[in-house]
């Protein structure tokens, strides 16, 4: 019982793993270099999910401050916020203790701006919002994947135009028939 | 400009390489000097960022103004700057030598060759100087997309072989990114220098995230650089790649891998952890000494000669990969140096190949049958490379190999030492046959054919730009081994701030 409640605590970390083997499996033991392909696809998802899945706390929504006026802050202000988010960071050391800095920070800072402008004052929470640095990244990673797998088909349909198959083992047959 | 130097080492080849697809199009001649007025830069550029790193010590260029540990960081110390030279000087040296190679091995694609040619050296550059994991794994990315690209362009067994080299190296690549993640999730940063301040600050040296970090990215990065059995993918790529393609390859990517294992092992997990905490030291040492062993006696076994050449690649990462788990700063400054010089050695017989390929549009290692008649020029410049390889004294090979059997015999691993001197004594069975077929000739040569063959030895030199590429790079070779104590001397003091073990 104890492993079945370990695996449900970190349910997301064994279904990564599993994606990333059949991944594996696929690239590795499959013939047919489509299906070489789509194993890969499969693998750098499974990577993806793993990245996305760090980023999450539980009840937490979006990254979006939605009422608070964050961009409206003076630059040097925003130079100060900077300054705080690098400090605390280097202190606590810890990402999320980083970020919770920096939100009660930025909170700190609308707050202000607002009580100038006879708002209410805000309450932000940096527990309420998922880490999006994370999410940002990955952006970057399914451009990197989308892009890997184009180079992998052009390269499959080259292989198919000269050999006329895309089956591996039919390739190397031709290529050790014309040796 | 000096200012902005380490920039400019990779972002002039970049812009030009988008210009390059522009316009070379329209005008093909155009391309090859573009292309190479773009790395003249590059090459400036990195000697000005390594005599602005000796003069004032450790740059921290911050891209886009946005500072560290959120933007993404050049951090340059003598290290990447040594590495940036020898990137930038081999690609220069190599884009000397396409000019004719390109126009007659890919007729219609030149424009496009040259597009890739840049954007694989911004991409290994990018590698060398970044300061941020995962700005490099996308850069990691960008050569090898492109690497797959460049390969792919030759023959048909080329295409399969790229194919491959696809599957491996996304695996290799997507390992870094998961040890990436899992350094991370520990330590809120990305950058490589704040990721090694949280790892102390924060007492994580026992950490089990720690250690799945730093297992999936060495054996990602081993997957990348062919450490032995993680090889497969590298001899038939290099073997059947355009000449032009295996020049840039073979010498670079693999060595810019090694690079980044060091950094790795220095610069992010540090050298406490990686050779005290962990103490693998023992186990991967034996692993490159089979690695180096296996693939010399798989060089040895070949007939066809950039096949032979690639066996050579893969033995001589063995050594570094060894050299740096000595654990000690003669092994260290052994395997840097060998970074170095390993990258111009396998230029100059990658080249000689590439020469060879291009006279008698044969593969095998009989091509070369009495060249020395035909072509001297081109034979002294290969030998320049072949002597390195070995490690005779003067070039560069001797030197960088001596650090690395100084550091084998400070840390008491005599098994690696063994496997070095057993691995130059093949590489001289290997290259002096070939001097023995090109100076002799394979066939005894009988009375009357004697005279017959005179006749059609004629000398037929190499064209002047695969031939000044050569002697450029044989130069290279005998400067790096001739200043081989300012050069050591640069990478000593770059290795005191890790306090790592000195014998006597």
């Amino acid at each position: 019982m104890e492993f079945l409640q370990h695996i449900a605590d970190s349910f997301n970390y064994w279904i990564f793993i599993i994606l990333m083997m059949i991944g594996l499996y696929a690239m590795v033991a499959k013939n047919n270099l489509v299906k070489k392909l789509i194993g890969m696809s499969i693998f750098q998802t499974a990577i993806i999910l793993f990245y996305v899945s760090i980023g999450y706390k539980e009840n937490a929504t979006i990254p979006i401050l939605s009422h608070a006026l964050i961009h409206e802050v003076h630059h040097e202000e925003a130079g100060h916020y900077k300054e705080a988010v690098q400090e605390a960071h280097h202190d606590e050391g810890n990402a999320a203790e980083a970020a919770h800095a920096a939100a009660e920070y930025a909170a700190e800072k609308a707050g202000k701006y607002l009580e100038h402008s006879d708002h209410a004052i805000l309450d932000i929470n940096p527990d309420d919002y998922v880490n999006p640095l994370v999410h940002v990244l990955m952006l970057t990673a399914i451009v990197v994947g989308v892009a890997t797998l184009g180079v992998g088909l052009a390269i499959t349909q080259k292989l198919y135009g000269e050999f006329g198959t895309v089956e591996e083992s039919e390739i190397i047959e031709a290529i050790k028939f014309e040796k | 400009m000096t200012e902005q130097a380490p920039a400019l080492i990779l972002l002039i080849p970049f812009l030009t390489s988008i210009l390059v697809a522009m316009i070379g199009i329209a005008y093909r001649g155009i391309c090859w000097y573009l292309a190479l007025i773009s790395l003249a830069g590059s090459v400036c550029a990195s000697f000005t960022t390594l005599i602005r790193v000796l003069d004032e010590g450790v740059i921290r260029y911050h891209m886009g103004g946005w500072a560290p540990p959120f933007g993404i960081e050049f951090r340059v110390d003598a290290l990447n700057a040594l590495v940036s030279i020898a990137v930038s000087v081999v690609a220069f040296i190599t884009l000397v030598y396409s000019k004719e190679r390109v126009e007659t091995e890919s007729p219609n694609k030149v424009s496009q060759y040259y597009t890739l040619f840049l954007l694989l050296i911004t991409g290994l550059l990018g590698i060398v100087l970044t300061g941020d994991a995962f700005n490099l794994y996308v850069l990691l990315e960008v050569s090898a997309l492109t690497s797959y690209a460049l390969i792919a362009m030759g023959p048909k067994r080329a295409t399969l072989a790229a194919f491959k080299y696809l599957i491996m190296g996304t695996i290799g690549a997507s390992f870094y990114l998961l040890g990436v993640g899992y350094l991370y999730i520990k330590t809120g940063s990305l950058n490589m220098f704040d990721i090694q301040e949280q790892i102390v600050a924060n007492d994580l040296q026992q950490s089990p995230t720690i250690l799945v970090a730093f297992i999936l990215i060495t054996v990602g990065l081993w997957i990348k650089m062919a450490f032995f059995p993680l090889h497969a993918w590298l001899p038939n790529s290099y073997a059947f790649a355009p000449t032009t393609s295996s020049s840039i390859m073979g010498p670079l990517v693999t060595k810019v891998m090694i690079y980044v294992m060091v950094r790795m092992v220095l610069t992010v997990f540090g050298p406490v952890y990686t050779f005290e905490v962990l103490n693998w030291n023992e186990i991967v040492v034996w692993l490159s000494v089979i690695a180096i062993l296996a693939s010399s006696i798989g060089a040895l076994a070949q007939t066809d000669l950039r096949k032979m050449l690639t066996f050579l690649i893969i033995a001589e990462v063995g050594y570094m990969v060894g050299g740096t788990w000595l654990a000690n700063e003669a092994g260290m400054t052994g395997t840097i140096y060998h970074i170095i010089s390993d990258a111009f050695m396998t230029l100059c017989v990658f080249l000689f190949a590439g020469i060879i390929f291009a006279k008698t549009n044969r593969r095998d290692i009989n091509a070369v049958d009495g060249m020395f008649k035909k072509m001297p020029m081109t034979m002294i410049g290969f030998i320049v490379g072949a002597f390195s390889l070995i490690g005779i004294p003067p070039t560069a090979g001797f030197f960088s190999k001596w650090y690395l059997i100084q550091g084998g015999i400070e840390s008491g691993n005599w098994e690696y030492v063994v496997a070095l001197l057993i691995s130059s004594l093949i590489n001289a069975v290997l290259f002096f046959r070939i001097i023995e077929i090109a100076f002799f000739g394979r066939k005894p040569v009988e009375g009357h054919d004697h005279h017959h063959g005179d006749l059609h030895s004629k000398i037929c030199e190499a064209p002047a730009s695969q031939l000044i590429s050569l002697w450029g790079t044989a130069a290279i070779l005998l400067l790096i081994g001739l200043y081989n104590k300012d050069i050591a001397g640069i990478i000593q003091d770059f290795l005191l701030q890790f306090n790592l073990a000195t014998g006597g």
